[in-house]
Parts: C-alpha cells; structure tokens; sequence
C-alpha cells in the first residue's frame, strides 16, 4: 500500500482557521431543575467551530452531548453563558427570532424522525411547506435534493419501506431543504450499521466539501470522529475534558475519558490474554511489552524490519493497527522482546534515533 | 305483528338513529378534536403550556365523562330545551349526546396524538416551525389513522347511548326494542332491532378501519 505523503495538503482544519467561526461557546451552563432535584448537564463550556468544519463531540451518554447540540438552534436554552451561531447570541432570540435561526441551521437525529404519513418527497418537502414555499418551488428543490442524497428513485416511498441508511438519507436531504449554513447531527449514525454508518459519513463528508456547509456532530462512537471530523471535543460529566484537532487528540490524548474512548477503537487495547499475564516489574528472563505509535513522518519509514535488525530477531509482534486519524495514517503496534539489559540499550538508542514514540506496557514471562 | 308494520317501525327508528348519531356524531368530534388537540399539548413544557387551564379542562372532561348517560340526559334539558327550544323528540335528543361525544372523543383525540413520537415534534420546532404549524403538518397528519379509529369508536358508542335517548322520546333502534320488544313483550321486534344494530355496528366498525388502515402508511412493506 502507498500512502499519500502527509503534507502534501493541508488539513482542511487549518484551512477554515482564518474566518469567523460558526459558533462560539463561551461560559455555557445548563441547569435542570431548581434547589435540591438541580441537576447540572453542562458546565462552563467553552468551544468553537470553525465556519466550513466538521466538528464532532464525543462522550459517553449522559455526558451531556445532548444538550449541548439544543443549544444551538435554540431546543434548549443555556442558564448562564453565550451560544453565538454565525454572530448570533442564540439566547437573545425570541421566538419568531429562533424560527429563523432554525431555517439556517439544521438538524438530523439518531432515530431519523421522519413523518410516517409522508412519502419521502413529502418528507423532504415539510421544511419548505414551514418555510412558506408554493408548491412549484418546492417540487423545483425536493427533486435534486434526493438525488444528491441517491434516493431520486425512491421519492413515492414512505419511511416504512426505506432502510435505516435510506431514512437517514431522507432525513439529511430534508435537513438541507431550506438550504441551510450549519448542520447538527445528533448521533446521525448511531442506529445504523458500520457499513450504512460509514456511507452516511462519506455523504456528509461529500456535503461538507461541496456546499461548504459547517457540520457539529455529537457521537459516542470514536469511529464516526476518527472518520470525518477535523476538531474534537472530548465531554465527560458536563465539561469538556480535551479539545483540538482531531489528530492530535486522538495521537495524544491528555485525559482518561478519552484513553477508555479511544481504546476501543485504535486497536491501542491488549488483548485479554496478554493483559492477564502482565506485571509491573521484571523478573529475570521476562519479556517487555511496548507500545510503538507511528504517525506523521514516522508513518512511512520501513521502522518495523529495522527494530528486528537492530534488537535481533526475538521481536515478537503482538497486536497493532493501521488506522487513518482525520485523514492522516496513525499506526500502533505492540511488541515484546526480551528485557535484558544490552537489548532494552539497543532499541532505547533505536527509539532515541527515530523518534518512535513508545510505551512500556508491562513485562510477561 | 305484521312483517310490513315490523319493517316500516324499523326502517323509521333507522333513520331516527342514524340521524341522530350523524348529527350528535359530527358535531361532537368537531368541538371535541381541538379540546383532544389542547389537552395533548397544553402540559408543562409542551406546545402550548397552559397547565393549569389543561388540569381544569381535564377536570370537566372527567367529570362529563363520569356521569352516567342517562342522568345527563335529565340533567341538562333545560339547556336543551334553550338550544332547539323543545325537550323531547329526536332533535331534543341530539343535544345530550353530542355533549356526551365532547369528551369521549375528545380524551380519545389526546391519546392519538400522545402516541406520536416527541422526537417528530422536536425535529419540526428544529425546522423553525410555529406551534399551530407542528399541530396541522405533524400531529393531526401522524395521528389521523389513531382519530379515524377514535372517530369510529365514538360513533359505535353513540350508537350505543342513542338507545336511551327514548327516555326523552328520542326514538330509534333502541327506543323500538325497548317500547315493543320489552315492555310490550314482543321477542320478535327486540330480535329484529338486535340484528339491525348488530350490523350497523359491524359496518360502522369495518368502514372505519378500512378508512384508517388507508391512511396508515407505517407498516408498509416494500
């Protein structure tokens, strides 16, 4: 396999760095309830999305991931703090205020939320209907909009005859009826199966590219941010633990929500059966276990043949993956050799040269 | 009694239930779907929160609905007598059954459209729709299959109270098997009204499930 040359290209994060951004959350609280039965679902949030991005949330449910796309276009209301989408306080919004907001910024949802009663096409159409259109300017939009979405044969159909993927492709062509600026996706994918998942990301990713329209995305699955979203935001109990680029976040995660996160996803975790065996201190003849991370410049060197030849040929591979993080390769690959002394010298000074990025797991004997 | 006179008493009490039911039927549902529509969406948090106006709505509703038939009848016919100016006979009849329907049908509308799922109410307030938009374009379109069936429950049971009415001298089905059958003693009559009501009910009953499965378009398969 021939990989791309990582910097070629810009990420399309530093792209979209130099406008205005999207949104803008800053001091956000959210409180339910009042006295003792208050519950905080947000606390002090602080965040932006660039205009053109495609961000993601991720969190475990209950996190409050939830409440903090509502906040957006207005669903829910923020107790303390600011929510500016596009230069808009969302909280100084009435309502009819709100209901504009609403026609820019649109939303699809885990279960799709479509109108059984309504054939696709009608489907699609609900926003405009809303929005005031006549029904030759509607039928002028509806058309085009199922075939971007590939469903141009299935207009005539009702929700109860679509799959799970074709409802979400109803549910994303309605969503972009009244032509919005920003797109919330509330566990667009979550309900669906790797496979239906991974071609709703890429027509989200292809809507994304081509009409440049910002995409939020709230998941608990690190498959879906590893995919298509440039920044993250890892949330955890109401706060947000860790933000950034979506590389960085996941070659270097700083907090624990986002380890437990990412372990089921990166191939970082041990298998069962090692992990049983592992202890935290050598005994004579023991074996050491090790991480090694390969990414950026690191990624595309032969580094694997060269650890054999430099340690000898006792390197045992154990477990690893090669996964593409934000469109950039991420490979890790656990290994065990034996921990006597001259030999931990050797690959140390091997790691030390190449800048490998390694962590000892343990030893087994 | 002569199978002609047999078939005349009940060709005229036919036509008075029927009548009666259509009107008391129609009218009812009318006032009773917005009252249906309100208490499903005038709750804490909901479309149009007014939850004590709800409560209080509720509470009359409850209470209509508890009083048995036949005292309501008697109960209101000063009223009756205020709307079509007498107290008696068919006419008279319709006021105390429509009354009836408000809040039968109306308690059957809210559990139609408490059905729906919320998250078809969160995704049109995300396509900034009004309220009175949310109720005519997903409500009231998601619920019409569950309404339809209400609607057809409501006339069955009117079908069913319209039998007391002759107590007011109301006349129809009921009247007939009562005034003949009973109390004259004459088995043949009440057999031949049963039969009569029986059917009515039964095509009542398959016209209104056809009409909702028509428009029920979530079990459809490909």
């Amino acid at each position: 396999m021939i990989l791309p040359p990582v910097a070629a290209e810009t990420a399309p994060h530093e792209r979209a760095e130099a406008a205005a951004p999207m949104i803008t959350f800053e001091g956000v609280t959210k409180r339910f309830g009042e006295g003792t039965e208050a519950f905080t679902a947000l606390d002090g949030i602080d965040m932006t999305v660039n205009r053109g991005a495609i961000a993601g949330i991720i969190g475990r449910s209950g996190a409050g991931k939830s409440t903090l796309i509502r906040l957006v276009n207005g669903l829910e209301k923020a107790t303390s703090g600011q929510v500016v989408v596009d230069g808009t306080e969302v909280g100084g919004l009435n309502d009819a205020g709100l209901r504009g907001l609403r026609r820019e910024v649109a939303m699809i949802f885990q279960h799709f939320n479509l109108l059984s009663s309504r054939t696709a096409f009608d489907n699609v159409a609900l926003p405009l209907e809303i929005a005031g259109l006549d029904r030759k300017a509607i039928r002028a939009k509806v058309g085009p909009l199922l075939d971007l979405v590939g469903l141009g044969d299935k207009a005539t159909r009702y929700p109860s005859e679509l799959s799970g993927g074709q409802k979400q492709r109803v549910g994303i062509a309605r969503a972009l009826a009244t032509s919005p600026k920003l797109l919330l996706s509330d566990e667009a994918t979550s309900a669906l199966d790797p496979e239906t998942t991974q071609s709703i990301l890429a027509l989200l990713k292809q809507i994304n590219a081509e009409l440049g329209l910002t995409v939020l995305l709230i998941t608990h699955e690190m498959e879906v941010i590893k995919t298509i979203a440039s920044h993250v935001a890892v949330i955890d109990k109401g706060r947000i633990v860790e933000q950034g680029p979506t590389f960085d976040v996941f070659t270097a995660p700083q907090h624990e929500t986002t380890r437990i996160l990412l372990s089921s996803t990166l191939g970082t975790s041990l298998p069962e059966w090692l992990r049983s065996g592992l202890k935290a201190e050598p005994a004579a003849g023991d074996r050491i276990l090790v991480r090694l991370t390969f990414f950026g410049a690191t990624a595309f060197q032969p580094l694997t043949a060269r650890l054999v030849t430099e340690i000898g040929g006792d390197v045992n591979i154990l477990a690893g993956a090669i996964e593409e993080i934000a469109g950039e390769p991420f490979g890790t690959l656990v290994v065990s050799y034996p921990a006597s002394p001259e030999i931990l010298d050797r690959a140390n000074r091997f790691y030390a040269e190449t800048g490998l990025s390694t962590e000892v797991l343990g030893y087994v004997a | 009694m002569s199978p002609e006179m047999l078939f005349g008493l009940l060709w005229k009490s036919l036509l008075q239930t029927l009548h009666m039911v259509a009107v008391s039927g129609l009218i009812g549902s009318l006032i009773g779907l917005p009252i249906g529509v309100f208490l499903a969406t005038s709750g804490k948090g909901e479309l149009f929160p007014a939850p004590k106006l709800n409560y209080a709505i509720g509470l009359i509703v409850n209470a209509a609905r508890s009083t048995p038939f036949i005292i309501l009848v008697v109960a209101i016919i000063p009223f009756t007598r205020l709307l079509t100016g007498t107290s008696i006979g068919t006419t008279a009849a319709i006021v105390p059954l429509t009354i009836a329907t408000i809040p039968f049908f109306s308690r059957l509308v809210e559990a139609a459209i408490r059905e729906i799922d919320k998250g078809l109410i969160e995704a049109a307030r995300a396509m900034g729709a009004t309220p009175m938009q949310i109720v005519f374009k997903v409500l009231l379109a998601e619920a019409r299959p569950a309404i339809l069936l209400a609607f057809t429950m409501t006339i069955v049971s009117l079908i069913g109270y319209s039998a007391m009415v002759g107590a007011v001298g109301g006349g129809g089905l009921g009247d007939l098997g009562i005034r003949y059958g009973y109390q004259r003693f004459m088995p043949d009559v009440m057999l031949a009204v049963v039969i009569v009501l029986i059917v009515l009910v039964q095509l009542v009953q398959s016209a209104g499930d056809a009409l909702a499965r028509r428009f029920d378009k979530r079990n459809r398969k490909s």
